[in-house]
């Protein structure tokens, strides 16, 4: 059966962000970025708050496949704490994680880097990089 | 009764394995497959016959202007129009729904109004938002009821302010067929113009734009077993006459001036510049067949697939069916949802046991909105499908909520 091969993208580590997503809601009194995947109709809504250069807290909201769902919330565990500089650096190494490239950077990733497996399903690379998109819109509009 | 066994050898694309299982194609509302006959038309022109179209003395001119009239003539007849000055070919239905919102901003004022429905697809509903935009026009939705089109909506919202009333033939999403003729008869009572997007009704059912008294009527090639970037606006021809072209250039002028140009007569003086040729003489060659297999036969047996699948799927827990609930009121393409899962994650499901379904907001987004979802999943079928592939779509979904149960 087929279906067994989607094990490599639904893991239970997707499950579990996907079904109990860390992070999720809305912060007050900071702007919000509202991104959404025109092919298919995911919305994010992200509220990230800087204590200057630093992501302090940070939440999501919106809605979206498990992939989707699953990726912010494990971005949301990734970058909490971190400056923006390197934040931006795990941006890219996910996304250059999803499009195939392997790196032992990935390991900075935390859990996010489960989803290496997106690689085998290139019609789900947007899913899992809209949360993404949406911290790098973030961090640009808090340098404006 | 169609032999679809003879009618599945036509289409090579069909006889493939994808992620190790047959495939089973039930994206036929987005694109469908192409016949050989299709295939060998577009390669036949190539082969022998490739020239620009009205312009040529020498023989390939005039063979290619031939087949390209002659095109023009199996579809007047396809949709039984009285002449084929009424039958402009466009890029698809897309472009014959713009041209009219074109022409409406010639005629629309301040305080009149656009009657459309909820369950439009964005190519029947953005051309029409930048008409009254420019306009000061309104744009006034009719809504649904049980799944279909509310005809007492729909009746209280026409008044002598509507001035064009532009509906889908079949909802690309709920499968819910709109009674155009008769709204056609209510259109014209208050004096409006009747648009049909027939995107999703000419390749499943006998088209006749004379009965329906319908203005204009749009289809798309792609969507019938023709290729890309070839489609079709038909308009009455006292309409087309009042029509200003949408766009100049070259094919479709008369006499040219150093300040003013003239335009030829219908219906060329819409198609600027050279037109898709192969395309043309593709869908022609695509008509051909349907009209060998009778769309009426057609029409039947797509209704004997969805009287078979519809309940199937309707007595799938979890399962929501959106549109008509009743088969025979259904048309064969059907959207629906499986209760925690998301249609993105079902697609690729089965996607991995080979059945092709488009998941998304399907180009309806006011329509996704008003039925309170962000999406849904959708098969939609065709002359080529069979029981077979119902029973496969439906045991797909069974293994998927299957899988996803275990750990999700």
């Amino acid at each position: 059966m087929a279906l067994s091969r989607l094990d490599s993208l639904y893991m239970a580590v997707v499950a579990d962000h996907s079904k109990n997503p860390h992070h999720h809601g809305v912060l007050e009194d900071v702007e919000q970025i509202n991104l959404n995947n025109p092919t298919c109709g995911d919305v994010i809504n992200l509220s990230v708050k800087f204590d200057g250069d630093v992501i302090s807290d940070i939440a999501f909201a919106g809605d979206g496949c498990t992939i989707s769902t699953a990726s912010s919330s494990m971005m949301t565990d990734a970058v909490i704490g971190k400056t923006k500089d390197q934040a931006l650096e795990l941006a890219d190494i996910f996304s250059k994680m999803v499009q195939g490239e392997k790196a032992d950077s990935q390991k900075r990733l935390g859990e996010a880097s489960f989803l290496a497996g997106v690689s085998k399903f290139p019609q789900r690379i947007k899913c899992s990089t809209l949360a993404w998109n949406a911290l790098k819109k973030s961090i640009e509009r808090s340098e404006m | 009764m169609l032999d679809i066994k003879k009618i599945r050898q036509d289409f090579l694309i069909l006889d493939q394995i994808v992620n190790d299982e047959p495939l089973v194609y039930l994206d036929n509302a987005a694109t469908t497959q192409k016949p050989q006959q299709v295939l060998d038309a577009l390669n036949d022109y190539y082969h022998t016959t490739n020239a620009n179209v009205h312009r040529g003395v020498h023989t390939l001119a005039e063979r290619a202007t031939a087949a390209y009239e002659a095109s023009r003539e199996k579809v007047r007849s396809f949709i039984n129009a009285k002449s084929t000055k009424e039958v402009l070919f466009t890029r698809g239905t897309t472009t014959g729904l713009n041209w009219v919102a074109k022409f409406a901003e010639e005629i629309l004022q301040e305080g009149d109004e656009v009657l459309i429905s909820i369950m439009e697809h964005h190519s029947n509903i953005i051309p029409w938002q930048e008409a009254c935009r420019k306009t000061g026009a309104k744009l006034v939705y009719a809504y649904i009821k049980d799944g279909s089109l509310d005809m007492d909506d729909l009746r209280s919202k026409l008044s002598p302010k509507t001035k064009f009333v532009s509906l889908a033939h079949v909802s690309n999403v709920l499968g819910a067929i709109a009674p155009v003729k008769e709204i056609a008869e209510l259109a014209h009572e208050v004096g409006a113009y009747m648009v049909v997007d027939g995107a999703q009704s000419a390749p499943h059912m006998a088209i006749d734009v004379q009965d329906l008294d319908c203005d204009f009527y749009t289809l798309s090639g792609h969507k019938m077993l023709a290729p890309t970037g070839i489609g079709v606006l038909y308009g009455k021809e006292e309409i087309l006459n009042q029509m200003s072209p949408v766009e100049f250039g070259g094919e479709m002028i008369d006499f040219v001036y150093e300040q003013e140009a003239t335009w030829k007569e219908l219906p060329w003086k819409f198609e600027a510049g050279t037109p898709n040729i192969a395309g043309a003489i593709a869908l022609g060659a695509a008509l051909d067949y349907l009209t060998e297999l009778g769309m009426d036969q057609i029409h039947a047996y797509e209704q004997e697939l969805v009287n078979y699948v519809l309940p199937k799927l309707q007595a799938i827990e979890g399962l929501t069916v959106y549109g008509p609930q009743d088969p025979s009121q259904h048309a064969g393409v059907i959207a629906f949802n499986i209760d925690g899962l998301h249609p993105h994650d079902v697609a690729t499901a089965l996607d991995y046991e080979g059945v092709a379904v488009r998941a998304g907001h399907h180009c309806a987004q006011p329509l996704i909105n008003h039925l309170g979802i962000s999406s849904a999943a959708r098969a939609s079928f065709y002359i080529y499908n069979t029981k077979a592939d119902c029973d496969k779509l439906v045991d797909a979904i069974l293994k998927t909520k299957e899988f996803f149960n275990g750990t999700f």
